[in-house]
């Protein structure tokens, strides 16, 4: 083991190493060899980083670095890794592509596979409006209620995902439109009307002339008792849920200058399967309806066969 | 260092200075190199009872994971089997979830003061005839001397030079070793998959790599450890005789060379010329010869003595052949020595074994092995834990009820399907349905089926009327079994323009 010792280097009694020649105060330092094994270890490394500069991108040059013979990339590893999860989901995905979509609740398997699913899609693309657990905002609806404003049942979150509300450049997307009643109602007029509709949803005291104003002017849309029309999108203003909030003031407002809330269409941007997964996972949120809904809204038809 | 008087001696090897060593020689090794251990052959009581030790043992160890023991079509009927894939642990009539690992860590801890107990009373017992290293040594010490003969002919081979006889020899014991190792690490995977199926996979190469890697491991250090480095591991690997020897004092049992009897050692020629000038000890070394460590008792107790008394059976058959009395070499704790050299009588065995230390150790092991076999008897195989939705909190439905949503976790310890009912505690006029049913089918209580040794996830809706006040409320399960287990998870109920 020791190193051989060149001529004029004193050996140490001791060890039998030679030492290294300097002397500080009588202590002398042995000129002790690295361990064969380290050596080795050293030697191997440097041969592993030649090999490794030689197969993968090492260094960097001007415009990019080496690419290495082997043509490793991360983006391309990224992408392998992604067409092997495409592939591992493929079968379940020409199963739902294949399974109409009111077929779907029939088999319980595929179902929660496509509930899952849609979790996924709905935090990529629907938490921006309706937020990370689908309750939603003032202005955007709370989709774990069962109020809906153009129907609740698979088929019709399906289409409500495929055309948007209110898509400009869609014909068949969700679409109406709320008047703006300023200037309409006189001041008087107008607190009669909000006496009418908070008294559909509770305990306030009717107001025989806004009854009479609400029948001419509202009643059109929202019907004579306010249960609102999902053919029109129109809101059931019976219920507890106010979209734009329900205070007196809130009302007012939406009276006189009315949001009408847009969602963008998602065919063509998520795939069939993604927006059947979507509207499964909708539907799964607690309020979702059967689909004797949907006899009551004719701008959706269910196809029986598939 | 230079200075051939500096008084440094200590550093150097023992007993010499520096300035001792030879100028020119190379420097002599700070370890002393192995010397291969023959132990020779000796019959007696110990070793039989090392015989017993060891067949037990080995039998345990190879055949348990071939018992079989009912468990009903849910559940392997494999009796000892240690189940990974679906984390669980059986063992005979007991099943062990993960959560329920207490027993096991329970058991270790009984292990531990079971070792203290023992080593104690009766010092290295473990060590000289239950540990694996001494049980696999042992085995392979007697396959040694089938092959290869006993102590002075093993000797023999040893120095002989390599030839086509050596060869051949050598070649058939690391085989009978490979295969004795072989089948150690064949046997350990057993615990850990059902047994047959696991042998025919393994044979037609469909079992897990794990399961290979597994065995190539195990057979590799059994054939090394057991086969080649033996006592190195009791001396210089093993940290147990370490600990050991904090907890020896002067009443535990060592095996103990009888000095005031034996010395001084001398021949039985030249006692008999001089009678009163010799000790009992004739010097004939049949102690060393038979020890599995390769140690002399005589130098007193040592790190290397595992006390298997070997050394005792070979004394007292030397004794009895001299016609001197037997226990030369015996079982002795520190303090009775003293008193038998100073002629006095031992204590007597049970006095000994009896002591506060003995019994504080028995008693406390004893509470935990009852502690665990109450937890065992008491225990339920019905859990049920509730989470609560947090986003959102709470659901305003549109005829002004709210909603609650909950995720409950219905556990079925039992292997074979249970029905429970699931019940709202609380919480007036409130009903409930589950995830994979209607809300119009909505009730006070659901019944929830769960699939045998299985925790089943329900996602409940809970409505209570408008105007319903948070308040806290529980969910209730009962098996629908004669023994109507329960268990109950408070939660709490949120409604809006309350915080939480």
């Amino acid at each position: 083991m020791a190193n051989k010792p060149e001529s004029g280097q004193r050996i140490d009694k001791a060890t039998g190493t030679p030492t290294v020649g300097h002397e500080w105060d009588g202590i002398e330092e042995l000129d002790t060899p690295m361990p064969r094994w380290w050596l080795w270890t050293f030697y191997l490394s440097i041969l592993f980083a030649v090999v490794y500069m030689v197969l993968y991108p090492a260094w960097p040059m001007l415009e990019k670095g080496t690419a290495g013979v082997l043509g490793w990339t991360s983006r391309g590893q990224l992408a392998e890794e992604i067409s092997v999860a495409d592939q591992a989901r493929t079968t379940i995905n020409e199963q739902l592509a294949r399974t109409p979509l009111e077929r779907l609740p029939q088999d319980s398997a595929l179902m929660q596979q496509a509930v899952a699913g849609g979790r996924a899609a709905f935090l990529v693309n629907c938490v921006q409006c309706h937020g990370s657990g689908a309750a939603g905002s003032p202005g955007y609806p709370n989709l774990n209620d069962d109020d809906w404003l153009w129907g609740g049942d698979l088929k019709a979150i399906e289409y409500t995902l495929t055309h948007g509300i209110r898509q400009h450049g869609d014909d068949m997307t969700r679409f109406s439109q709320m008047p703006p009643f300023d200037g309409v109602f006189e001041e008087n007029q107008l607190d009669a009307v909000i006496d009418h509709v908070l008294s559909l949803s509770s305990d306030a005291k009717p107001s025989a002339v806004g009854a009479q104003l609400y029948a001419d002017n509202c009643a059109v849309c929202h019907g004579p008792n306010g249960l609102g029309d999902r053919a029109l999108g129109a809101p059931n203003l019976a219920d507890a849920i106010w979209l734009y909030g329900g205070t007196r003031a809130e009302i007012q407002r939406q009276i006189l200058a009315p949001r009408n809330g847009m969602m963008p269409k998602w065919e063509g941007r998520l795939n069939p399967v993604t927006i059947k997964m979507l509207a499964a996972y909708v539907h799964s949120l607690g309020g979702g309806e059967n689909f004797v809904e949907v006899a009551k809204d004719p701008a959706v038809q269910v196809d029986e066969q598939p | 260092m230079n200075n051939p008087d500096s008084p440094s001696p200590d550093r150097a090897l023992p007993g010499r200075s520096w300035a001792d060593l030879p100028e020119d020689n190379p420097p002599e090794h700070l370890f002393e190199k192995r010397k291969q251990v023959h132990p020779q052959r000796i019959d007696g009581n110990f070793r039989r009872f090392k015989w017993l030790v060891m067949i037990v043992t080995l039998a345990i160890y190879y055949t348990t994971p071939w018992l079989r023991w009912d468990r009903g079509p849910y559940a392997p009927d494999q009796a000892v089997l240690v189940d990974l894939a679906n984390r669980r642990f059986y063992m005979f009539g007991i099943e062990i979830w993960p959560h329920e690992f207490y027993f096991v860590a329970g058991l270790l801890i009984m292990a531990g003061i079971g070792l203290f107990l023992v080593t104690s009373a009766v010092g290295r017992a473990w060590c000289g005839y239950a540990c694996p290293q001494t049980v696999w040594t042992d085995l392979f010490q007697h396959v040694d001397r089938f092959v290869d003969g006993d102590r002075n002919a093993r000797m023999r081979l040893d120095k002989a030079p390599w030839g086509a006889g050596k060869i051949a020899r050598r070649g058939f014991k690391w085989a009978i070793y490979l295969v004795i190792a072989f089948w150690t690490g064949g046997a350990w995977i057993m615990y850990f998959a059902d047994a047959p199926t696991l042998t025919v996979d393994f044979w037609t190469g469909n079992a897990a790599p794990v399961a290979y890697i597994t065995v190539a491991i195990l057979t590799l250090t059994t054939f090394i450890l057991g086969g080649f480095m033996r006592e190195q591991v009791c001396i210089y690997m093993c940290p147990w005789p370490r600990i050991q020897s904090a907890m020896l004092d002067e009443k535990s049992l060592l095996v103990t060379y009888k000095d005031w009897r034996g010395e001084p050692r001398g021949s039985v020629k030249k006692a008999d010329k001089d009678p009163d000038a010799f000790g009992d000890c004739i010097d004939c070394n049949q102690c060393v010869a038979v020890c599995p460590t390769g140690i002399d008792i005589r130098e007193g107790p040592q790190i290397g003595c595992i006390t298997c008394a070997l050394c005792i059976d070979a004394c007292n058959r030397v004794m009895d052949e001299v016609g001197r009395p037997r226990g030369l070499i015996g079982y002795a704790t520190l303090e009775d020595c003293e008193r038998e050299a100073a002629g006095e009588q031992p204590r007597p065995v049970w006095k000994t074994l009896l002591r506060p230390r003995t019994l504080f150790y028995f008693s406390v092991w004893v509470a935990i092995g009852l502690a665990l076999l109450f937890a065992l008897g008491v225990r339920s195989h019905t859990e049920l834990s509730a989470a609560a939705d947090r986003n959102p909190p709470f659901m305003l439905m549109s005829d002004g009820s709210i909603r609650n949503a909950f995720t409950l976790k219905i556990r079925n310890m039992e292997s074979r399907p249970r029905r429970f009912t699931l019940a709202l505690e609380g919480l007036d006029g409130a009903v409930m349905w589950s995830g994979t049913m209607s809300g119009e089918d909505a009730a006070r209580s659901l019944q929830i089926a769960v699939d045998p040794d299985q925790t089943q996830a329900v996602r409940t809706y809970v409505v209570a009327p408008a105007g319903t006040a948070a308040q806290d409320f529980a969910f209730s399960v009962v098996s629908i079994d004669e023994q109507a287990e329960t268990d109950r998870s408070e939660v709490r109920f949120v409604v809006p323009g309350e915080a939480e």
